[in-house]
């Protein structure tokens, strides 16, 4: 029998500002962080949490994967002296794209025949922040990272809740990382039509036209939950399943019949032993594209049947922006914030309905969830990635 | 370049280049030890990117090997110079 895996810590570093808590409660009061058509984090110093020495070894993805791991190792209580030996620990962390900043500042010298920084490679590498998280809190059991573009922050976490239900790690920090608000970047997204020539987030609205760019980071402690209970941790959630799946369709493009994104929510609905009608919230992927919200839309319709027109399905990308590989381990966090506070978040921004999107996209308001019998809210939240990668994580408050 | 490089040009350049990396100033002089700076393998090879900039002296992994304070690589980077 799989072991149980429970959330004991986690940590956010979002444009709504420094903390898991502030992300949900701001999200959930309508906020939203999205300024000249990009959501920055434009409250974190990254002295407020790194030596200068430290801060000089990482790209700013790894500065945020670093400061949100710091939180959620904080609120599962292992600062001082962590709770399992090393080789038991695990680092497992999503990125869309790694180090890009260092890479271009680097590119630049080179162009100009100035001699390309000894410290280029360990701080663009896409492993990076899982090298430093593992170095800084001595995990010294499986550490990698999983590079699956929007769907690596929530693929990470999977592969995660896999590492300590095999018996692999007892404990893994994971999450995702993301600081790709770059020259290179904003043009390469832009050259592909992706971006919101508006710069508005508006999710499941009519008017939608592109996502906008975001940054920050998401961090989450794991533990096999018999440990966790034995140690008295606190438990915010439980990992209850997670599916995963390809469209092997097009390189960006979404299936447009929502295929591959449906088999992903029925492989975590099966791996949770829930049915569709006992999910209680769906963070969207909701990305505000012309083709991810239809294809959406569409997924959880074939995934739930019936059940889809009753759930309240909402997107952290209303009031965020995109955080690309980070957007899967923030929205995980969001999620288990909303379920345990028994809350929707709203979709900011979704005020003319398209015809074709006929979900509960709760607009404007968060709206209170109660499940039948008091029971704890059940969640999923989906991440999509360009490449078709399809990551679903079902995870239940404590 | 100048002619003869002194000590006196290297150790400024240097301490620059180590408080640049995060080392407190008030730490630095030339006998303690880089282990003892928390100064490892990668700023050492920044170093000598810096040092080749500057004084022209090429410094390779094997060259700092044997090289453990400020004051070793400064005797070095004069003697090549």
């Amino acid at each position: 029998m799989k072991r149980e895996v429970v959330v004991t810590g986690i940590g956010a570093i979002t444009p709504l500002g420094i903390g898991a808590t502030t992300l949900h409660e701001r999200w959930a009061a309508g906020d939203c962080a999205i300024s000249d058509g990009l959501a920055e984090c434009e409250g974190f110093d990254p002295g407020d949490f790194l030596t200068a020495k430290e801060a000089r070894r990482a790209d700013r993805f790894t500065q945020l994967a670093l400061a949100a791991s710091d939180e959620a190792i904080a609120t599962a209580g292992w600062a001082g002296e962590p709770p399992y030996p090393p080789e038991a620990v695990g680092c497992i962390f999503g990125t869309g794209i790694g180090g890009i900043a260092t890479i271009e500042a680097n590119h630049d010298k080179l162009a100009h025949d100035q001699p390309v920084a000894p410290l280029a490679v360990p701080l663009m590498m896409g492993n990076a922040g899982a090298a430093a998280i593992a170095m800084r809190h001595r995990a010294k059991g499986p550490v990698y990272s999983v590079l699956s573009a929007c769907a690596a922050g929530a693929q990470a976490i999977g592969a995660a809740a896999r590492a300590i239900e095999s018996g692999e790690a007892s404990a893994v920090i994971t999450g995702g990382s993301e600081a790709a608000i770059t020259p290179l970047a904003r043009a390469a997204f832009a050259a592909l039509d992706a971006l919101s020539p508006r710069g508005i987030s508006q999710p499941f609205d009519a008017r939608r036209d592109g996502f906008v760019m975001g940054e920050g980071a998401g961090a989450l402690v794991l533990e096999d939950g018999e440990h966790a209970r034995d140690r008295g941790a606190g438990i915010l959630a439980r990992v209850r399943g997670y599916g995963a799946s390809c469209d092997a369709y097009h390189l960006t493009a979404p299936d447009q019949d929502g295929r591959g994104q449906a088999a992903a929510i029925g492989n975590a609905l099966r791996d949770a032993e829930v049915m569709p009608g006992e999910i209680d919230y769906v963070n969207a992927h909701g990305t505000s594209t012309p083709l991810n919200d239809r294809a959406e839309t569409l997924a959880i319709k074939r995934a739930f049947g019936e059940a889809a027109m009753r759930v309240p399905v909402s997107s952290t990308k209303s009031a965020i922006g995109h955080l690309l590989g980070a957007a899967g381990a923030v929205e995980a966090i969001a999620t288990i914030l909303a379920a345990r506070a028994r809350v929707a978040p709203p979709t900011l921004g979704l005020e003319e309905p398209d015809p074709e999107l006929d979900l509960d996209y709760v607009p404007r308001e968060a709206r209170t969830l109660a499940p039948a019998g008091g029971r704890h809210v059940i969640a999923l939240s989906n991440s999509f990635g360009f490449g078709g990668h399809n990551a679903v994580l079902c995870l239940e408050a404590q | 370049m100048p002619a003869t490089t002194t000590p006196d040009q290297v150790e400024p350049v240097l301490t620059e280049a180590l408080i640049g990396f995060g080392t407190p100033a008030e730490a630095i002089n030339p006998d303690v030890t880089f282990e003892a700076l928390d100064i490892d393998s990668l700023d050492l090879v920044e170093l000598a990117q810096i040092v080749d900039e500057r004084f022209g002296v090429e410094l390779k992994t094997n060259d700092l090997k044997d090289i453990h304070t400020l004051g070793d690589l400064v005797a070095t980077v004069v003697s090549r110079a």
